[in-house]
């Protein structure tokens, strides 16, 4: 480097930019006039009624129109569309008048000739020394190239919010195929059911049925599939109708799950085993007294709740039962209960009890549910699904899984 | 459901003045009122509301079932003047909200001293006779109008300036916040407002009324004004030497005359 050097160089560019600035400028040979009269856009200046008392050549080119034609007959939105100037009258002048100035507001020409301009208009008001407003500059530019664009931007959002809706017409009409769209009246009994889906365009995996047996028996089930989606689905249909299937076969509620999850072990596993929670419970009318003798099987589903007549309530454990379809030979446990007048079987899937209840993620709990359930009764199936129905819409964003609850109920004596 | 709330009424002025509601229109919310309201509001107690689904109001309030009639609005004019208990009122409705008026003043016309109709149309698509000023095919492109220009309203912004409409660094997204609707709420306003007939609503109008129309208006021609004015009995048509159809924006002084006119006249 020698000192000096840039300096050097710097009056070197120096002159350069003195001898070539001169020549630049004198070549274009432009002027303020013909900037405006040949703009790459179209000017035009209106008075504040509206009237046009402006307009420059490139405007005048595109509308096929002459500068007489124009001048002090037409109003701007004369050039527009109808609906266009529906559009002007509406939001376009009023945001002017407020703002002082719109920009970049899509609008269609009208040409001479009867065919459409697609233009971005800005437009801004000019006032005089005492602030009152003179007369609108309005500058528009050809948007042909750009409104095609839109439009397809436009289509493409129809067509996915087309999509969207078939996708959850579908998952409506396979959601109802999981669940019994009534529950069939059960002799002697109040039966009640709810289904709170979380999501309106994705299949849950929560499932429960109602449905009478030989002999004036009823199999009742409430399960639970991992996953959500088509793939589960998929488990969810075929786990309703193998409990339904097996239970008419043979409906002690062990064998019933043990046949529901050698059927699951026998569905091709491609990445991980189909599994699911259930509860399978067998309804057996008792001589005398009413009320019925139920023989439960869990399969790794939250417990039973028992709401007797006497304004108890506790769990029906069914300790030790496995996931169903997880192991080839799993082992389900049983529990019988006596379902008297007065008392109420809720069956429930862990969308409740999963529910976050603070924003910090706490859960709702086996716990809160127990002493909701020590509350509450005694009760009656639609009562308590009522409650809970509630309870469940309280818990409002914090209840983010699919939640079926189905409860028997015994009348009380006398009634 | 808080009234006052959903439709952001607020209540100002004299307070033991008359009381005066403005209702908006199609496209923007209660501040184009903002040049006549001053006026009014040195003699009157002046109520401003925004309709459902424009400006402040509480968008989650709105339904397509409720509000894809003028009846919808009508219903929470009818609520708002109820819920207000502030006794009869004159209603000043402009475009739209005129009819919205009508129809609120026909179903309970005791919560209504008078109406001021500004720039009025019962109807706005040709019917034989009668020169409403467009056809179907007019609104339709007047929809395209409306899907190609959202307005400063965009899905992800919208929530964000709702919840902080004072916040300054927002400033940008505000522009053209008068008239920031969500677009699907736009469409359906669009079509209560440029498809509903109205025509045979005017003449069961009791309450007295005063039509104030643009001389120059091209949505609200000279002519329907005079439909309206014929078929309302006993009401008054004034004309202002006004340019489009916003009269309260381009000649405030005059529109403001015109309603303290209507007030304060017989």
């Amino acid at each position: 480097m020698f000192p000096g050097g840039d300096e050097a160089n710097e009056s070197w560019a120096a002159g350069d930019r003195d001898q070539e600035q001169l020549p630049f400028s004198a070549l274009l040979e432009d002027s303020a006039e013909d900037l405006y009269e040949n703009a790459p856009c179209g000017y035009v200046s209106t008075l504040m009624d509206g009237r046009i008392a402006k307009v420059n050549g490139t405007l005048l080119k595109w509308l096929g129109y002459r500068r007489e034609d124009l001048i002090g007959h037409k109003q701007f939105s004369d050039l527009l569309t109808i609906g266009g100037r529906l559009y002007h009258e509406t939001h376009f002048s009023p945001l002017l008048r407020m703002q002082g100035e719109v920009n970049g507001i899509a609008l269609e020409l009208k040409t001479a000739n009867g065919s459409r301009l697609p233009v971005l208009v800005t437009s801004t008001i000019k006032q005089d020394s005492d602030g009152e407003p003179l007369l609108v500059r309005t500058t528009l530019l050809d948007a042909q190239d750009r409104r095609t664009y839109e439009r397809e931007l436009l289509r493409a959002r129809e067509q996915a919010e087309r999509e969207r809706e078939r996708v959850q017409r579908l998952a409506e009409t396979l959601q109802r195929t999981l669940i019994p769209p009534t529950l069939q009246p059960v002799p002697g009994s109040d039966v009640a059911a709810h289904y709170h889906f979380a999501s309106s365009d994705e299949v849950g995996g929560d499932f429960y049925d109602l449905f009478p047996l030989a002999a004036g028996r009823w199999g009742f089930f409430m399960g639970d599939v991992r996953g959500k989606g088509a793939d589960a689905a998929v488990v969810t249909s075929l786990a309703r109708y193998t409990l339904r299937a097996a239970a008419v076969s043979d409906p002690v509620p062990a064998t019933v799950l043990a046949n529901l999850n050698t059927a699951l072990n026998q569905q091709p596993q491609e990445d991980e085993p189909p599994f699911c929670t259930v509860i399978f419970g067998l309804l057996t009318p008792q001589e005398g007294d009413g009320g019925f003798h139920i023989v439960l099987a869990g399969g790794g589903h939250p417990p039973a709740l028992l709401l007797r007549a006497d304004g108890s309530a506790d769990h029906v454990p069914t300790p030790g039962g496995q996931l169903v379809g997880v192991v080839p030979d799993a082992q389900f446990a049983t529990a019988t209960v006596s379902l008297g007048p007065g008392d109420t079987l809720l069956l429930y899937t862990d969308g409740l009890t999963e529910a976050r209840t603070s924003d910090s993620g706490e859960r709702y709990g086996d716990d809160a549910l127990l002493d909701f359930a020590r509350v509450l009764a005694p009760t009656s199936a639609p009562e308590a699904v009522e409650a809970l129905t509630v309870l469940l819409d309280s818990f409002g964003e914090g209840l983010d899984d699919d939640t079926a609850l189905l409860a028997i109920s015994v009348p009380p004596a006398g009634r | 459901m808080d009234v006052l709330k959903r439709n952001h009424v607020s209540v100002s002025g004299r307070e033991s003045g008359p009381v005066v509601m403005l209702a908006h229109g199609f496209g923007c919310d209660q501040s184009l009122w903002r040049l006549v309201a001053p006026e009014l509001e040195k003699r009157f107690r002046v109520v401003l509301f925004d309709h459902v689904g424009a400006g402040r109001s509480d968008t989650a309030a709105w339904s397509p079932e409720r509000y894809s009639t003028l009846d919808g609005y009508a219903q929470d004019v009818l609520e708002i003047c109820r819920e207000l208990g502030l006794g009869p009122l004159t209603f000043v409705g402009h475009s739209v909200s005129s009819m919205i008026g009508v129809l609120a003043a026909v179903q309970e016309p005791w919560l209504f001293d008078k109406l001021v109709l500004l720039t009025p149309s019962p109807s706005y698509i040709d019917d034989g006779d009668y020169h409403g000023g467009f056809s179907e095919q007019d609104i339709d492109e007047l929809l395209e109008s409306l899907d190609s220009n959202y307005l400063g309203w965009s899905a992800t912004m919208a929530p964000v300036i709702m919840g902080n409409p004072e916040r300054p660094e927002l400033g940008r997204e505000l522009t053209n916040s008068f008239c920031r609707t969500d677009p699907e709420i736009a469409r359906v306003f669009a079509r209560a407002t440029f498809l509903s007939d109205n025509r045979a609503d005017l003449a069961k109008v009791t309450v007295p009324t005063l039509i104030v129309e643009s001389a120059r208006d091209t949505i609200a021609p000279r002519e329907v004004g005079a439909f309206v004015h014929a078929q309302i009995p006993g009401s008054e048509l004034v004309t202002l030497d006004s340019t489009g159809h916003c009269p309260q924006l381009s000649a405030p002084e005059a529109t403001a005359e015109a309603i303290i006119a209507a007030v304060q006249g017989p």
